[in-house]
């Protein structure tokens, strides 16, 4: 028996059974190759010496043809296993709820980012609340006109009680945080407020963002500082530019009404440049009677302040036109001005998302 | 406040231009809200001379005119009747626009005769309601020049928005002060006329209320004739939006306007004197000039007269003594209201005026003997009549105000460093009085300046507000520090939890209807004035908006709603930060590999709610499930979320379907709530961890099957079982509940999968036996018995 007619006998086993068949008959314990190497024993040594490397050559060769063919088999036969496995790769995956974060809350989280950075601390205070924090000590005493101006809810009270207020403004905060804490003070406070008001631009909710700094020594210029800061690494763009009116608030003196510069382009306002201005916020160095309220020398220190509505700078940024929107909870809304989980506002990454 | 600019010019010698004077007017305070010019609009149409008229052929009613607006004859058809040959009229050529239509004349025929254009009536130019025919000017009208030039009209109005402390400046008298002081022109010097008047008032006047009207000027004229104002007047009140009524009533109208002075005019046919300034009585009624009719206090000023009521103090004149057409004898009454006064009944009235909109914000108190002056000396000139002399009773608050002031204030609270001389001129350019010393003299007219900030408003607002220059805050050494406080880092967590679990964020209000807090057992707080039924009562709970939302969301066709909303509930105590979900509609879509669609579970908002509550740093393993989750709640297919027995972390479970029902919402709607002010707060150890110590050998698992009343609570089995060998069990899991065949009525069969740990070396068979003998003695203590 040569080598050829092995091989051919084990490329001829056509599946896993022959081919075992073959193992058998060649190197089982009545093989032929297993009787040949029992041959061995009973020769001569010159012609063992001869026989014995021809014979385990055989079986070698045997051995390794048959590993070889056994294995391409298998393969084969998980090529024809797997090729009845076929699936449908078009077919949907399941399908996974994509959340989003409101965008106010995320304006909030990139107002928050920017200003950290800027030193200022967060601070908050309850909506509804009690016409001294609200009005009084903002230098609005009960019959000052400024206190009609804000479309004020009033809460039912007990007959001879005070009736609290929901607040107008975000402005209370200021007065909580300066009876509550020394300066240096730097902090924002953002939350909702309420005005007794509904059209396109306002609802009777909305949410504002407070901003106060009292040290030693600030004056106007820290506050156009602050604002030009933070508009341009609010919107990312350094061609914002701030104009300045004086203006009248009870709790600032000098008082300043800010207007940004904007152009519209494809029919919406985008702000940077000067092409046209429109009102953004109003600000103003603390009122001393403000600050003595607090129990905060106006003669040491001084302070600026300013409120902005969120709603408002979301529009400006991410292109809402219709503030009724925000609270009305429409799927199709949220997933559209929606933002995702990971849009995590960051210095490093850009406030924007 | 709206005036034009010929108004102005009254006041200001100024050749600046619109733009230039609307420049100006923003950057010192006084914010241009529009510009109008009522010519730009009629700047097509011209004077023009009607040459002939001839009938028109087919048409009885119209008549053929040859017409010369300057450029020679054209033939205008026209339906007039006092159309006719001779008429100076107006006349616009075909291209121009008709203001009170819009319609845009062209070349067209009528009734078959060609018609260049249109003489116009006072209607169709939409100055006035005439439209009897066309516009008839004086012969003398220049032919072929502009309209609105020759009829002065040609002057734009200011609208300028005039904010509560400048009260001086609701009279363009005062904003022409504001501009002169800003360089932009010569303020000029005010005319009054010198009138003495003869003989005493006709009628006594007096105050007897000095706290409210400390100061009642007055005079009466007798004789006098009413009847349209001149002209310019009319023109003037039109411009700014004031309807002409007659002379005397235009008159006190115009000097408000004008100098910012509110005054009033009695018929003295309706008077029975004295005429006196006092506190109504209780219950006392007055029917005023807009014809509603007001029911007064004793906090309330009035002028009454012997039988009656006739004006509300400073805030609007009765309708009975009213000015008419045929008055002829007139009480003119000038007097000083107590701004808090006028505001606090104004507000109680809830009545606005021309006049409570000045005197509550504080008229000039030195300007009450030229405001009489100037309103007789109008009245003389135009209605004729014979004023007595004037009768002053009271005094206004006339005592001096002063200042000390510092010029460097200017720049330490300003940021612009303006030289003391430049800040003197300044300051008394606006009527303040500047002593070699620093003590400022307030002018009269300013109530809103009480104070050295004022005083440096002033002086920047003057200079431009353009000059601050931007200036850093100091800025502490490295990098930001962390400014978030542990709530908001914890509201920040579970926010974008939620979201990365696939909810979607809404903000709804946070009041809501009656009916609506009803159904979670009423608010605690009511708005006194809501805005409307709708928004009444503050949420007690965030579910009432998300349900609302959602319910809106499924008429909208939406398939699957999971809403979360982050805010506060308004409870009797305070306000509690809370998280809410709302999960309707469909869980999943029917799919090819899932079947149908499957609807949410009480399960689905138990792992929101545990979701969240772990974003929020609860001891989520630590809490036990209660019922008690609230009457809105599924009362078999709810629980709350336990820290232990007492604190409540969150309710969960399927919504009551009379609570789904009173939203309009229907099929199954799970929810949850998390307390997020109930959360411990984490306390903070450093940002080192322990060791990582795995232990080396591996565990255990064994499972056991318990027979327990079928009341029993899973959970407490599993704590029990975990509970029964601290030392090596590590976990205790449910995976199996079963009730049928093989378990007794009453019962249920529970399967707990037990994870032991060993420690030092594996565990030995007689071990693992007396460790399922404790676990098996822990669940006996419930009532369970192992399964055979």
């Amino acid at each position: 028996m040569n080598e050829d007619e092995i091989l051919s006998q084990i490329a001829a086993a056509a599946d896993l059974d022959a081919l075992e068949s073959v193992r058998i008959a060649l190197l089982g314990k009545s093989g032929s190759i297993s009787a040949l190497l029992k041959t061995l024993g009973g020769m001569a040594p010159e012609q063992r010496q001869a026989e014995g490397p021809r014979i385990n050559g055989l079986r070698v060769a045997a051995t390794d043809a048959i590993a070889a063919r056994k294995a391409a088999l298998e393969a084969a036969a998980l090529d024809a296993r797997l090729a009845t496995e076929r699936l449908d790769m078009s077919l949907p995956a399941p399908a996974t709820p994509r959340g989003s974060v409101h965008p106010v809350s995320q304006v909030m989280d990139e107002l928050a980012e920017i200003f950290a950075d800027m030193g200022f601390a967060v601070a908050t205070g309850p909506e509804i609340e009690d016409q001294w924090h609200n009005f009084t000590a903002l230098n609005m005493p009960e019959t000052h006109p400024a206190r009609a101006m804000h479309d004020t809810f009033y809460l039912k009270a007990a007959e001879g009680d005070e009736p609290k207020v929901l607040r107008t403004h975000t402005s209370p905060v200021q007065i909580r945080t300066m009876t509550s804490q020394k300066p240096p003070i730097r902090i924002i406070a953002p939350g909702r407020v309420y005005r007794s008001d509904s059209d396109a631009t306002h609802t009777p909710m909305f949410h504002q963002i407070e901003g106060l700094v009292v040290d030693k020594g600030i004056h106007l210029g820290h506050l156009k500082w602050t604002l030009e800061t933070f508009l341009k690494a609010f919107f990312e763009r350094d061609d914002i530019v701030l104009r300045l009116r004086p203006s009248y608030f009870p709790f600032t003196e000098p008082s300043v009404e800010v207007d940004v510069g904007f152009s519209i382009e494809k029919g919406k306002r985008v702000l940077g440049g000067t092409g046209e201005w429109m009102e953004l916020l109003g600000s103003g160095m603390v009122h001393p009677r403000v600050l003595r309220a607090c129990g905060i020398d106006p003669d040491e220190y001084s302070g600026f302040a300013f409120g902005v509505g969120v709603d408002r700078l979301a529009m400006l940024k991410y292109g809402m036109d219709d503030l009724r929107a925000f609270f009305d909870g429409d799927n199709r809304w949220l997933k559209h001005y929606g933002f995702g989980a990971l849009d995590v506002p960051t210095l490093s990454a850009g406030v924007g998302a | 406040m709206k005036f034009t600019l010929s108004w102005l010019k009254e006041h200001l010698d100024t050749n600046a231009t619109i733009d230039q004077v609307a420049d100006m007017l923003n950057a010192i305070g006084l914010e241009v809200e529009g510009i109008e010019n009522p010519a730009e609009k009629l700047s097509a149409f011209r004077i023009a001379r009607v040459l002939t008229a001839a009938p028109h052929p087919q048409a009885d009613k119209l008549q053929v005119l040859s017409v010369d607006a300057g450029d020679g004859p054209l033939q205008v058809v026209c339906g007039a009747p006092n159309a006719r040959a001779g008429l100076v009229g107006v006349f616009g050529a075909p291209g121009a626009v008709v203001p009170a239509n819009g319609m845009v004349l062209k070349v067209a025929a009528i009734r078959g005769v060609e018609s260049n254009g249109m003489m116009c009536s006072v209607r169709e130019l939409e100055l006035g309601d005439e439209h009897d025919g066309i516009i008839e000017l004086p012969e003398d009208a220049p032919v072929g020049a502009s309209f609105a030039g020759y009829a002065g009209i040609d002057d734009p109005v200011f609208d300028v928005a005039v904010t509560p402390n400048r009260q001086d400046c609701m009279g363009v008298r005062g904003i022409a002060r504001d501009l002169a002081a800003a360089g932009l022109g010569t303020f000029k010097p005010l005319a009054v006329p010198d009138i003495a008047g003869s003989g005493p008032s006709k009628i006594e006047i007096r105050t007897d209320d000095r706290e409210g009207c400390p100061a009642f000027y007055g005079r009466t004229i007798s004789g006098v004739t009413n009847g349209t104002a001149p002209e310019w007047m009319a023109r003037r009140l039109k411009a700014v939006g004031q309807r002409p009524i007659s002379t005397l009533v235009d008159i006190t109208n115009y000097v408000m306007l004008d100098l910012g002075r509110p005054s009033h005019a009695y018929d003295m046919a309706k008077l029975t004197g004295p005429i006196v300034a006092r506190r109504a009585t209780e219950g006392e009624t007055v029917t005023v000039l807009n014809g509603k009719t007001f029911t007064l206090t004793p906090d309330m000023t009035v002028i009454a007269d012997a039988n009656e009521v006739h004006d509300i103090a400073g805030i609007m004149g009765g309708e009975h003594s009213g000015i008419a057409d045929d008055t002829t004898d007139v009480l003119l009454e000038i007097a000083y209201f107590t701004p808090e006064r006028i505001a606090k009944t104004g507000q109680t009235l809830a009545l606005t005026s021309d006049a409570r909109t000045r005197f509550e914000r504080g008229v000039d108190p030195a300007f009450l003997n030229d405001a009489v002056a100037i309103l007789t000396g109008l009245i003389v000139e135009h209605c004729g009549g014979t004023p007595s002399m004037v009768v002053r009773a009271g005094t206004p608050p006339l005592d001096a105000r002063t200042l000390t002031y510092d010029p460097l204030l200017c720049a330490r609270l300003g940021g612009i460093d303006v030289q003391p001389d430049r800040q003197r001129v300044i300051l008394e350019s606006l009527g303040f009085g500047v002593a070699g010393d620093w003590t400022i003299t307030i002018p009269s007219w300013r109530r809103d300046v009480d104070g050295a900030a004022d005083l440096v408003e002033e002086v920047v607002r003057i200079t431009g507000l353009d000059n601050i220059m931007s200036t850093p805050l100091p800025r502490a050494d490295g990098v930001a520090r962390p400014t978030a406080t542990p709530v908001q880092k914890v509201e920040r967590r579970v926010r974008r939890t939620a979201a990365a679990r696939g909810l979607n964020e809404a903000i709804t209000w946070s009041f809501v209807s009656e009916t609506e807090a009803a159904a979670f057992g009423g608010g605690d707080w009511t708005l006194a004035n809501p805005i409307s039924e709708e928004l009444k009562v503050m949420r007690p709970s965030l579910l009432l908006g998300l349900l609302s939302a959602a319910q809106r969301n499924l008429r909208r066709s939406a398939d699957s709603v999971r809403l979360f909303e982050i805010g506060r509930r308004y409870l009797a105590d305070k306000e509690h930060p809370t998280a809410s979900v709302v999960l309707a509609g469909e869980r999943s879509g029917r799919g090819w590999a899932t079947g149908k669609a499957q609807a949410f579970d009480a399960f689905d908002a138990k792992a929101e709610a545990l979701a969240l509550l772990e974003a929020a740093g609860a001891p989520i393993e630590n809490l036990q499930v209660m019922g008690e989750a609230g009457t809105h709640y599924h009362p078999g297919q709810s629980g709350t979320l336990r820290l232990g027995p007492k604190t409540v972390l969150a309710s969960f479970g399927m919504l009551h379907p009379a609570t789904a029902k009173a939203f309009d919402l229907g099929g199954a709607v799970a929810a949850c709530e998390v307390y997020l002010d109930a959360v411990p707060a984490k306390r903070s150890g450093g940002f080192m961890r322990p060791a990582f110590a795995p232990p080396a050998l591996q565990v255990v698992r064994r499972d056991f099957a318990f027979l327990v009343p079928a009341d029993t609570a899973s959970d407490v089995l599993a704590r029990a079982v975990k509970g029964a060998d601290k030392a090596v069990i590590t976990e205790a899991r449910l995976f199996d509940v079963f009730t049928g065949t093989g378990v007794p009525e009453g019962q249920k069969s529970l399967a707990v999968e037990v994870t032991l740990q060993p420690a030092e070396r594996s565990f030995t068979e007689e071990e693992l036996a007396a460790i399922a003998a404790k676990v098996v003695a822990a669940a006996a203590k419930l009532g369970a018995t192992l399964r055979g």
